[in-house]
């Protein structure tokens, strides 16, 4: 085994670093650590003359190592590892030491402090380099079929781009219908676009289109495997309406004497019967029977449907059907939930009856809702003569959520429209900032302002029906302080629109865990990457978009659809995919079979060999993450890139300044 | 290490590349300033953390361990942090019987998002160690052999 | 080169006589040795003296078997003489391996436990308080007693070690096995421990499964199903990082390994391995609920470093210097 030999960079980053940490002396420093053969220091070493003196002294000083102090390793480790491979250094021979964000950026104040410190993050780098492997990454081959979870609009488009493409692709949907939130939309902002109608044709597409299988009324209840070759357990509902053989005619539910209100396509405004199709424009076409509500399920009568249906399609005694498909990458596109605009009740959602949610409101205001488009209060026939909307319902508010979901500002600008074109009604909009970023927004909201609508800045305190005076008798109140004005306010009004909030499916835990993706600080799914890979996840071959990534329009909806399905295609046209070399193995030799690795990964991707009594970890699954190595109590798994003599050095290396090694003699 | 007197603590930081280090990170681009005494190492996860490394930062001079990873319930690798949890639990109880004083090492969460929570986190848990004194943990074994010439090599 | 016999040597430092009678527990394999060796020092069994190595020359001794650990100053000085006078010196025995018992003295100091033994015990009788002192006048001339110290060390912080036999004691079967290499000459690399490199789960025939520990049992509190594995019972189990070649016995009859082989090859921390093989399978998602379970497993780190505390990366427990706990006091658990 031939010594090591390391070449240490430290950079300037302008004056970035040098402004604060003496760059110089680091670099004249590191040259006296164990194994250094070349230190220098550079303007910026990520810049191509940085790069190239890297790759010039590798063959020059026949480096086997490099370590360069510089910048987070989450900027540039990917750059400095290139820069290895092309000089012909296994670009895991390699270590960065921070010593910009860790050390000049948060040590302005305390040079001496920063360059100390930056001279512990160099030892630490140099002693842990020495101990690197020259890992590769492991190829693993990719299936063509793809899984889209979520049949809403990311996962319409996510589908849509990938069958195009000439591949196959799953679309689970839960409910009966695709279609999402967006087929319950009336117009969209800001185009004032009938949702429908720009979605049905997609929605068609997708049922027609020779290369998607879509499963609704379906759930997703397993996952096994890894990228490129996952196993997918799905359950097919019983809907007791065989597809072979129904039309879609609409006999049964027309017939069916259950009456019951529909809380998920007409947001409880509306009604549907037992057996039903959630919406005129459904994909599928066919309904399916509400198991818990129909009356031949409680009782053994009835059999309405059966009686009327001229292709005789109904099944009361369908099974559940249990399938495994067998997918090379999954997408979830499973979207969001409403905030339960209940849990604020000053605003009286649900006691005070003319206060709607947003949703509720587009059912009122959509052509084929339950009022037929009519916006009216409660009692089905009064129009409104005065409506406030109030933004940030359950959003930006530290007693429900913090985010702000992005959408809601919008979403009232066009409610003010909708309101004040349909019943002339004035419309007052309570708002804390106006949020309208993207294309045509801005011009929106003048277009709205311009049509009459009346801002009001500030957060409404209270929506009561307790009159003060005579204007208030019969209105509801809005109570709120005017922040432009300085003064508090009460504007009566006769109906409340609460533009409330997005939030994360309340099962996106449970859900995510399922397919090994993580939920953030907001409950939304995590990407890889907030900034620069928002569809990936730390789950090689799971993708995210849409609203289960965090609240967003149908616009960014869509491109992160479109941004998954090309993820998606790129590996499926590589055909193999390279999978990080930071993984778990355990020495079967040296294991003793004591079985605390097994339950320590929550990927399954430690199983127990029963004949040698021994455990073994499947490298496909391994996420690296180290916990089964730090648990294991003989010692005998190795972590990856992060391997106990590795972690050691680095921590003996940081204290390179007060590193003990020997007692301190004394006479006794 | 000390400045006119005021003793400066080293704390040897462990970091979750997914949260923690982002923190750091975050707090390093928004300019947040802190005491220059936490030197941290990136781990993939706080599941990685084995109860050497700390034994080891303490053991080589280290007068503090800072363990910080994504919140519970958000870890980037689902669970990996309960482990941390119920290691730390133990190893405490471990270090309380061996004298160390629990301000020494300590278990915090900061998501990526969270720049200034780890500066301030720093920042509180210094002054902690600082009140505390050196840890200086090789001097509680001078040298009682009389017949030694060189002092064993403890590795 | 000569047809004797290679010498052997055995000491017993700070110890209880165990490992001694270990060797004795080889039965008639005794006389093996004593044809294959000749025992020129050997103080537990023999009437030799100090002098008697002295007078050696260096290296004379082919082999040495040092058990016991060094505590005192005369421990020091015969690990000295003996390191001095072999070719190959062993540790033999978890004493002079890890420290063992006479280790567990490093969770107090010298002051501490002369005042407990000397003053406070409920035994001691001790009117004149007289205390253990180096140099003595008596009538008959001056009396030497060696220092004792604060800290228990093992035999390899004190002098450079070729072999570790682990065990306390080591069985006789790892004895045996430790003779026939060095009568052989098939030795592992110089500093190696002897003994195979797996756990005691290895040898432990009990059904192991995928653990889940809710709480903590002491020994007499519940019999054991003789099946499963002990740990996944609540008994405190270190058979899941120590050392095997014991045969499993204490698992064997229902008791949980203590640890008394010692750790595997690369870990420098025996307790640390323990610690965290346990606290991994804790069936805590809180904090809260990782210290109830730990509220029924009293004295943690007597558990976890019972045989190895003066071999772990801590060696001891903090000696007082004004800032820190005084020594002497058992661990109670402080409100949060």
């Amino acid at each position: 085994m031939s010594e090591p030999r390391v070449g240490v960079y430290v950079c300037h980053c302008g004056h970035n670093i040098a402004g604060t940490v003496d760059v110089e002396h680091v670099a004249e420093w590191a040259l006296n650590l164990p194994n250094v053969v070349v230190s220098r220091e550079n303007k910026f070493m990520c810049a191509s003359t940085g790069q190239e003196q890297v790759e010039q002294d590798i063959k020059e000083f026949d480096l086997t190592h490099v370590v360069v102090a510089s910048c987070s390793p989450h900027m540039h480790e990917k750059t400095f590892r290139n820069a290895c491979a092309r000089a012909g250094l296994n670009p895991y021979m390699f270590e960065m030491a921070n010593i910009r964000e860790h050390a000049s950026w948060v040590h302005a104040n305390d040079k001496d402090g920063a360059t100390n410190k930056a001279k512990a993050l160099v030892s630490a780098a140099v002693s842990r380099v020495i101990f690197h492997e020259p890992l590769e990454p492991m190829q693993v081959s990719i299936r063509p079929e793809t899984l889209v979870v979520g049949g809403g609009i990311a996962g319409i488009q996510a589908a849509l781009e990938i069958a195009d493409a000439g591949y196959h692709v799953y679309l689970v949907e839960r409910e009966p219908s695709i279609g999402g939130h967006m087929a319950m939309f009336d117009k969209t902002f800001p185009t004032l676009d009938c949702s429908a109608c720009i979605l049905t044709p997609k929605m068609f597409d997708v049922g027609a289109h020779p290369n998607i299988t879509l499963l609704t009324y379906s759930e997703v209840e397993r996952v096994d495997g890894y990228v490129g070759n996952f196993t997918v357990r799905v359950r097919k509902k019983a809907g007791m309406v065989d597809q072979d053989l129904c039309t879609g005619c609409g006999s049964c539910w027309e017939s069916c004497p259950i009456r019951i209100v529909d809380n998920v396509f007409e947001a409880g405004l509306g009604h549907r019967k037992a057996i039903y199709r959630p919406f005129p424009q459904a994909v599928p076409k066919y309904p399916v029977i509400d198991v818990p509500n129909c009356t031949y399920y409680k009782s053994g009568k009835c059999r309405m449907c059966e009686k009327v249906c001229p292709t005789n399609a109904i099944r009361f005694d369908m099974q559940d059907e249990v399938v495994e498909l067998e997918v090379g990458n999954i997408i979830l596109t499973t979207g969001f939930k409403l905030f339960d605009a209940r849990r604020v009740p000053n605003y009286g959602y649900g006691r005070l009856e003319n206060v709607f949610t947003s949703l509720e409101f587009e059912r009122l205001t959509n052509a084929a809702g339950p009022t037929e488009g009519k916006i009216v209060l409660r009692d089905g026939e009064t129009p409104p003569q005065s409506v406030a909307i109030i933004h940030c319902v359950g959003s930006r508010d530290r007693n429900y959520n913090t985010h702000c979901s992005a959408i809601c500002c919008m979403s009232s600008l066009k409610f003010a429209h909708l309101v004040m074109e349909k019943t002339g009604a004035q419309v007052y909009n309570f708002y804390i900032d106006m949020r309208p970023l993207h294309k045509g927004y801005e011009e929106f909201y003048h277009r709205i302002m311009d049509e009459g609508a009346q801002f009001i800045r500030g957060k409404v305190s209270e929506i009561t029906d307790a009159a003060r005076s005579p204007e208030e008798d019969g209105k509801l109140v809005v109570v709120c302080e005017d922040t432009l004005i300085g003064q508090q306010r009460r504007v009566p009004v006769d109906m409340v629109i609460l533009a409330a909030g997005l939030e994360p499916r309340a099962d996106a835990q449970a859900v995510g865990y399922m397919f090994g993706v993580g939920c953030g600080d907001t409950g939304f799914f995590t990407e890889r990457h907030p900034k620069l890979d928002p569809v990936a996840t730390v789950t090689e071959g799971v993708f995210i978009a849409g609203a289960c990534q965090g609240a967003k329009d149908i616009p960014d909806s869509v491109a992160q659809g479109a941004a998954a399905a090309a993820r998606v295609l790129g590996t499926i046209s590589k055909r193999e995919v390279a999978l990080e070399p930071i993984r778990a193995t355990i020495d079967e030799e040296r294991c003793s079979g004591c079985r605390i690795c097994n339950n320590m990964c929550p990927y399954h991707a430690i199983d127990f060999i029963e004949e040698k009594g021994v455990s073994r970890v499947n490298p496909a699954l391994c996420k690296g993450c180290g916990t089964c190595v730090a648990a294991c109590p003989s010692q005998v798994i190795t972590g990856a890139h992060f391997t106990f003599d590795q972690l050691m050095a680095e921590i003996d290396g940081i204290l390179v300044d007060v590193l003990s090694d020997q007692p301190i003699v004394e006479a006794v | 290490m000390s400045d006119n007197g005021t003793f400066t603590p080293v704390i040897v930081g462990f970091l979750c590349n997914w949260c923690s280090y982002r923190a750091a990170d975050l707090a390093g681009t928004s300019r947040m300033g802190y005491p220059a005494t936490l030197r941290d190492i990136r781990i993939m996860c706080t599941g990685r953390l084995d109860p050497t490394f700390v034994l080891r930062a303490l053991q080589k001079g280290a007068d503090g361990v800072l363990i910080m990873g994504c919140h519970p319930g958000q870890c980037h690798y689902q669970e990996g942090n309960y482990k941390a949890i119920r290691r730390f639990a133990l190893l405490r109880r471990t270090l309380r019987q061996l004298g160390i004083e629990d301000e020494r090492v300590q278990l915090h969460w900061a998501s990526a998002a969270e720049g200034v929570q780890f500066a301030q986190t720093v920042a509180r848990v210094t002054e902690q160690i600082r009140q505390l004194g050196p840890l200086d943990w090789a001097r509680n074994w001078p040298n009682e052999d009389p017949y030694a010439v060189e002092e064993a090599v403890h590795e | 080169m000569s047809n004797q016999k290679p010498k052997l040597a055995l000491y017993w430092a700070s110890s209880c006589g165990g490992c001694e009678i270990a060797v004795l527990g080889l039965h008639e394999k005794i006389l093996n040795v004593a044809e294959a060796f000749d025992i020129v020092f050997w103080p537990c069994v023999m009437d030799f003296k100090y002098a008697d190595v002295e007078a050696m020359e260096d290296g004379e001794i082919d082999v040495c078997l040092f058990n016991g650990a060094i505590r005192n100053d005369e421990n020091a000085h015969m690990a000295h003489l003996l390191r001095q006078k072999s070719k190959v010196l062993v540790a033999f025995g978890a004493c002079s391996y890890g420290g063992s018992m006479p280790g567990l003295a490093n969770f107090a100091d010298r002051e501490a436990m002369f005042q407990w033994i000397y003053f406070d015990s409920p035994s001691t009788v001790n009117p004149d308080g007289v205390v253990p002192q180096k140099r003595s006048d008596v009538p008959e001339g001056e009396l030497r007693l060696p220092g004792f110290w604060n800290t228990v060390k093992t035999l390899a912080q004190v002098v450079p070690v070729d072999y570790f036999l682990p065990g306390c004691p080591p069985e006789a079967s790892s004895i045996e096995i430790a003779i026939n290499a060095i009568v052989s000459g098939e030795l592992p690399p110089p500093g190696s421990v002897i003994g195979p490199d797996v756990t005691v789960c290895d040898e432990c025939s009990r059904k192991k499964s995928e653990k889940k520990i809710q709480r903590f049992y002491r020994p007499q509190e519940i019999f054991p199903d003789p099946d499963i594995c002990l740990l996944e019972q609540g008994l405190f189990c270190a058979g899941i990082a120590t050392r095997s070649g014991c045969g499993a016995k204490c698992p064997s009859v229902g008791f949980g390994c203590r640890g008394c082989y010692g750790p595997n090859e690369g870990v420098l921390d025996h307790g640390a391995k323990i610690l965290t093989g346990i606290a991994s399978v804790l069936d805590a998602m809180t904090a809260e609920e990782a210290e109830a379970i730990l509220d029924t497993l009293p004295d943690p780190a007597g558990y976890l470093y019972r045989f190895h505390l003066p071999d772990s990366l801590l060696r001891r427990k903090a000696r007082g210097n004004g800032q820190r706990q005084p020594v002497g006091e058992t661990s109670q658990r402080e409100p949060a």
